[in-house]
């Protein structure tokens, strides 16, 4: 495809939990300065300290076949072709399945407002779709955050494996986890150290829900024809022995409908 | 008829009638406030008790409508068509108090119709919706059989005959996939839910329990309209339906436990804790009592212990459901949710709606009773 799909690259052995990238966020993305210290519909990105020292960051993973786009029975959240995961507040019903169905608890929900939206990074899609990096990634003071290609930040992160494998726990978080996010991760320690997921299949989770729905043409079919047959059967029988059933069903005379 | 026998005020409708205010109160605030101000949801427990119990539950509890008009339209059991109108008016009741259910629960209502134009075939919650509709629309149909009848208009009742069969069909497709596609939700979630309830069979549990459940309602509320209606229970139906219920629910007790054991993950059920009591307790309510008393006591079963048995399969069911849309995801990560007094209190407002249009309903039209046999009383 000649379109560019694009993604982040955080690589936690360099994360100095410096905030730099949630006060940008929130600048860029217009929100309310104060950072809160988990995900809420008013902080897209926290910083949070693990043991060790270490600094990871949360937000959207921008996940490549995303849970919460399956789930959004009206579409409220699209997957666009240039990666980022979006939300359109216009279509959205509020049923809060796409925050049931995301594998990293990442939608949040607008709980005190009467007219409440869904909220979460975006990937800063507006300046991506100006070919401009995400503010998080241009306020990394080094380079903790790297914005580009998902294909180049993978290859990316390959290579700085490779070439000092003492500094890196060898795998990428993102690479295959639910089927591949537009958001990866490096870390020195295994990823559940930083209290990451590591349970997670290597397929996207709409399959799953896919391969039930995908079923439903065949439910109704084999259910017609079942309902149908025993209808017509029941029938044919029940005229056979008319006379029996009128005795058993009790005192009052039956109706002959049906 | 029993209206002289109603006073106009009885403790019962006054406190429906307290509910009904004070849930006005907080329908208002849940409008001008937002969720948060009613509700004890967050972003870590996006769904409770609302969806819990009156679209899970109350959907389940319907079922007994499309299990009993199949059995009499299409499986032709006649005897069963003294109530076969009752279970229909509780299906009808249980979908409209799940569609205001849902006004409240989602938070932008008024975006509802963009199912319609915005449709995400992906989305096992976009079928949900689909069925909702569509079946709503089949009992309101089926329904209106006693509308017709009612005011005497039998030309619509003569097509309401030649169409019912249809219709019946028609309403057992899509509360198949209904039911179903209720449990294919949590699907997509494997590593948010505790194995002992998640399983990506989930929709053919959520369908064999609402069957026993639908069946378990249809007797339980016998009993609520002796009590309140003083409409005498047919007990030579309703121990026939219990039996029929516990086979259905040695079924799904079978499948669930196989189900765990192929999954590897049964042992789970016998590791102390607070899963397995829950485990158990929901298995022992929804399925184990109620199999060994029915089996017991064969057709001679008494009305307490029928009613006891239903009671504990209504029971045991809405815990199942509370456990795969709530407490499971707690096992895995606990968020700290209980139900609010205000969740409760809205909840207990739509049941007491339900059951003062059931009682209106039985009370003006002639829902106890068969087509074309007038009330007998
Ligand atoms: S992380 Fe969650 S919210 Fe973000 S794209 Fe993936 S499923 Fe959607
Ligand atoms: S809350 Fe909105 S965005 Fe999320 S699944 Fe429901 S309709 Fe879609
Ligand atoms: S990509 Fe943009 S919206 Fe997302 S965390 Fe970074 S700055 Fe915030």
């Amino acid at each position: 495809m000649a379109i560019k799909s694009f993604g982040l690259l955080i690589d936690v052995t360099r994360c100095i939990g410096c905030g730099a990238c949630s006060e940008n966020c929130k600048e860029i993305n217009d929100l309310p300065p104060e950072i809160d210290d988990k995900l809420t519909a008013e902080t897209w990105t926290v910083v949070r300290e693990k043991s060790d020292g270490l600094h990871v960051r949360d937000l959207c993973r921008h996940c490549v076949e995303p849970a919460c786009v399956a789930s959004c029975l009206v579409a409220a959240l699209t997957k666009t072709e240039h990666g980022p995961v979006v939300y359109d507040k216009s279509v959205c019903i509020g049923c809060r399945y796409c925050m049931v169905a995301c594998p990293f608890q990442v939608p949040c929900f607008e709980w005190h407002s009467p007219n409440p939206r869904i909220r979460k990074c975006i990937l800063c899609e507006p300046r991506v779709l100006e070919g401009k990096s995400t503010g998080c990634a241009e306020a990394c003071p080094t380079e903790a955050t790297v914005f580009g290609e998902r294909e180049t930040l993978v290859e990316m992160a390959r290579a700085r494996i490779k070439a000092d494998p003492d500094r890196y726990h060898n795998h990428i978080y993102g690479l295959d986890e639910v089927g591949g996010t537009a958001v990866m991760f490096l870390s020195p320690v295994p990823f559940e150290d930083l209290d990451f997921n590591t349970d997670l299949v290597n397929y996207p989770l709409s399959d799953i829900t896919w391969k039930i729905l995908r079923q439903v043409p065949t439910i109704v079919a084999v259910g017609g024809v079942f309902l149908g047959a025993s209808y017509w059967l029941f029938k044919r029988r029940d005229e056979v022995k008319k006379a029996d059933q009128a005795v058993e069903s009790g005192p009052e005379k039956e109706a002959d409908d049906v | 008829m029993f209206r002289s026998a109603v006073k106009l005020v009885t403790p019962w409708r006054a406190i429906m009638a307290a509910f009904l205010a004070t849930g006005a109160v907080l329908v208002f605030f849940r409008f001008t406030r937002g969720l948060g101000s009613v509700t004890n949801l967050s972003d870590q427990t996006p769904w409770g008790m609302w969806v819990g119990f009156d679209i899970l539950a109350g959907i389940g509890l319907a079922a007994g409508g499309f299990v009993m008009a199949a059995a009499v339209y299409v499986f032709n059991l006649k005897r069963y068509r003294p109530i076969v109108r009752m279970a229909i008016l509780t299906a009808l009741l249980g979908y409209i108090i799940f569609i205001v259910g849902l006004i409240l629960e989602v938070g932008r209502p008024w975006n509802m119709w963009r199912v319609i134009t915005n449709p995400n075939i992906h989305s096992p919650l976009y079928e949900v919706s689909l069925c909702v509709m569509a079946y709503t629309l089949v009992l309101i149909l089926e329904f209106s059989q006693v509308f017709f009848e009612k005011f005497g208009w039998d030309r619509l009742m003569a097509v309401f005959h030649r169409l019912s069969v249809m219709l019946v069909i028609l309403g057992a497709l899509i509360s198949t996939l209904h039911q179903s596609t209720l449990g294919t939700l949590f699907t997509i979630a494997p590593s948010k839910m505790y194995p002992l309830w998640y399983s990506p069979l989930l929709p053919v549990h959520f369908f064999l329990s609402c069957i026993a459940a639908g069946l378990g309602m249809v007797c339980f509320e016998s009993f609520l309209s002796e009590r309140f209606l003083k409409h005498p229970p047919r007990m030579d139906l309703l121990s026939r339906i219990a039996r029929f219920m516990a086979v259905m629910l040695v079924v799904y007790f079978i499948f669930r436990i196989g189900d765990l054991a192929v999954r590897g993950v049964l042992g789970l059920a016998f590791t102390a804790g607070f899963a397995a009591l829950l485990f158990w307790l929901e298995n022992l309510l929804f399925a184990i009592f109620p199999i060994i008393m029915v089996f017991s006591r064969g057709l001679n079963i008494g009305r307490k212990a029928l009613f006891v048995v239903s009671f504990s399969v209504v029971l045991g069911f809405i815990m199942h459901r509370f456990n795969v849309a709530i407490t499971s995801f707690h096992l895995v990560e606990d968020a700290g949710y209980f139900p609010s007094w205000k969740e409760f209190v809205v909840t207990a407002c739509l049941i007491s709606a339900g059951f003062i249009a059931a009682g209106l309903a039985v009370r003006f039209l002639p829902v106890h009773g068969e087509e074309t046999v007038k009330s007998k009383d």
